[in-house]
């Protein structure tokens, strides 16, 4: 009986094509953005604690200044006195429990080969940067010590700074332009793809910090410190005897507050992705609404449908139809049809999210219980919408129904 | 039960709408016995009662008063599942406008009550297409309504209304929409099922020739019946 049910009403819905379509678009697009945006949204998630993990796992990053308050990087109340050599030297003698401790000194500089140019994040640092971070060269080598001390000017560069200057060519022993400064290429960088928040991460040249300081900040800063937990030490007990070692170097007497910060990128990536996790959420909850909308829509045209079939109700009513028979009809009806919306939405929301996937680089996760709810709302709403314009046309006297022209 | 000889009994039955001053009485105390295998056509002008009469036969409908017994039940008292169930056992309905269901096949819309039967896939195509023979429909098993002729199309009206081997056939204005040549085929079709299975019809009618097919006609006028004659050149078996 019910299996016949689906039939008939299946057989209705492809007897009015484009009304059916039509009907169908408001749950189709509910559930394609719903689909979309949560799953594009898991994949940002997902995203964000990978970069932040190739941030470099268990890294702390030390900054000048004190910690930015609620009042951003603006809440800084002092003259930033910077970070030295000196402080980066207590580090490496004092520190333990620490992989890899490196300096890095940043700054925008147009990189200049030819007759190309690129606007690129240049970093100053040393050879141990590359092991602080979790990066890996593709081809070609560290700076070595002796580059490092002497500041010579070589350089390291990321895959779009090779694409820009060199197309798919082998870049290595070409000499850039960087700033009114030349250097030499001596490797390439492994490619890391976009963050989260759409910054490429492979627009970058690194060189020697001390021919950064000279020939492109011009003086002897370093902006931050960057420490890599072994594996034994977790960041939470690094980070007081780093802050211990700089309190010291820095000579902060103890009644007054540390003039540097100390990050956990953990505690950061966490952070991130909750955020990330909260923002997918409130998006799923706004598409959702235009699910409820689909809902109304099915709720007329199952109305407009049981006026226009009052006759055929009327039919099936005085050949001995129960009530029940024609309810089931129309709510089968409305449910197959709100069911169908659902999973061509699915499939459209699921493309959708593959192809922010491919375009953002972010990883395509979808989630089968999203899917699965997704598939259990849409027939859910089918029945809440259909069962009142249903239950209309069970109610019809036979009598009136066989009259309705 | 008194009543058991006859297939439908109305005992001053009384079908009144409105209230007070407004209300009409469509019929006003009738009373009618029918047997089974009996042919009989309803005539009376608009207004006489006839449709609800009809309607009350078919179980479509209740009295207001007195008492519809339908093979010896008392149909008037039942709830519309009930009714409903009567029907779909024991009453088969050709309208004058065919009532087809669009854009569904002759064999799929003579199934139609054999679904709400329960009755299986196979079973049910089996009995459409006797049916549909039966009306002298073979070979249009899979055209819909629309690819139908007026006279084919009440053809199959009637092939739904006997697939069920109903008692009670109730047709209203069968011809109503067909042309003399079509109507007369029609009634003969009607009058072979009566002779031939023993179908029990009435039938609404307000031509005198469609009337003549049957063996018995009853006139109302004003919710009363005017008058009830058997045809007198019949010859009782």
């Amino acid at each position: 009986m019910i299996w016949e049910t689906v039939r008939l009403s299946l057989r209705s819905i492809r007897r009015n094509v484009l009304r059916s379509f039509l009907t169908l678009l408001g749950i189709v697009i509910g559930v394609a953005a719903v689909i979309a945006m949560l799953t594009i949204g898991s994949g940002t998630t997902e995203k964000v604690k990978a970069d932040i993990s190739k941030l470099g796992s268990n890294l702390l990053v030390v900054r000048s200044g004190r910690p930015a308050g609620p009042g951003g990087p603006g809440g800084l109340e002092q003259v930033v006195r910077p970070l030295a050599e000196k402080d980066l030297a207590a580090l490496v003698a004092h520190l333990t429990g620490a992989r890899a401790i490196s300096p890095a000194s940043q700054k925008q500089v147009r990189v200049i080969f030819g007759t190309e140019s690129l606007t690129s994040g240049v970093t100053g640092t040393d050879s141990a940067y590359l092991d602080a971070r979790d990066w890996k060269l593709v081809s070609g080598r560290p700076f070595s010590d002796s580059e490092t001390r002497s500041g010579t000017g070589v350089c390291l560069i990321g895959e779009t700074v090779r694409q820009q200057f060199f197309g798919a060519g082998d870049p290595e022993g070409e000499i850039i332009r960087v700033n009114r400064t030349s250097c030499k290429i001596v490797g390439l960088l492994e490619p890391k793809g976009y963050t989260g928040f759409g910054q490429d991460q492979d627009n970058v040249v690194l060189m020697p910090l001390h021919a950064y300081q000279r020939r492109i900040a011009g003086n002897r800063d370093i902006d931050s410190i960057y420490i890599a937990a072994d594996d034994r030490t977790p960041t939470s007990e690094l980070q007081p005897r780093v802050e211990d070692i700089l309190r010291d170097a820095r000579r902060i007497t103890p009644d007054r507050e540390s003039d540097f910060a100390i990050r956990d990128m953990t505690q950061i990536a966490d952070a991130m992705a909750s955020a990330t996790a909260t923002m997918t959420g409130m998006l799923g909850a706004v598409a959702g609404v235009s699910l409820l909308v689909g809902g109304i829509g099915i709720m007329n045209i199952m109305l407009v449908s049981v006026t226009e079939r009052t006759r055929e109700i009327g039919i099936r009513l005085a050949i001995g139809a129960h009530e029940k028979h024609i309810l089931i009809q129309f709510l089968v009806e409305a449910t197959v049809l709100s069911l169908l919306g659902g999973i061509i939405g699915i499939l459209i929301g699921l493309a959708l999210a593959g192809l922010a996937s491919v375009t953002l680089t972010i990883p395509f996760a979808p989630s089968p219980a999203v899917i699965l709810l997704a598939v259990g709302f849409s027939a859910l709403i089918g029945m809440v919408f259909g069962f009142f314009p249903a239950l209309r046309g069970a109610r019809l006297d036979p009598i009136d129904a066989l009259r309705h022209e | 039960m008194a009543s058991g000889a006859h297939l439908i009994t109305f005992d001053k039955v009384w079908k009144s709408y409105g209230q007070g001053e407004a209300r009409i009485h469509a019929l006003a105390g009738v009373d009618l016995a029918i047997r089974r295998g009996e042919f009989v056509a309803i005539m009376g002008p608009s207004g006489s009662g006839k449709s609800t009469a009809m309607n009350i036969i078919g179980c479509l409908d209740t009295p207001t008063a007195g008492t519809y017994s339908f093979m010896g039940i008392d149909a008037g008292r039942l709830d519309r599942n009930r009714r409903a169930m009567l029907r779909n056992l024991y009453v088969g309905f050709v309208f004058q406008g065919y009532n087809l269901l669009a854009r569904t096949t002759a064999a799929e819309n003579v199934e139609l009550p054999l679904i709400y039967r329960g009755v299986a896939s196979r079973e049910r195509r089996d009995l459409a297409m006797q049916a549909l023979a039966q009306v002298g429909l073979v070979g249009r098993e899979h055209h819909t309504p629309a690819e139908l002729s007026g006279g084919q199309q009440q053809r199959v009206a009637i092939a739904r209304a006997i697939v069920t081997r109903p008692t009670l056939l109730v047709a209203d204005e069968p011809t109503g929409n067909l042309d003399t040549a079509r109507t007369h085929e029609i009634m003969e079709l009607l009058t072979k099922l009566n002779e031939e299975l023993g179908l029990t019809i009435t039938m609404v009618t307000h031509e005198a020739d469609v009337a003549e097919y049957a063996k018995r006609t009853i006139r109302f006028v004003d919710g009363r019946v005017a008058s009830d004659t058997a045809k007198l050149e019949v010859a009782q078996p």
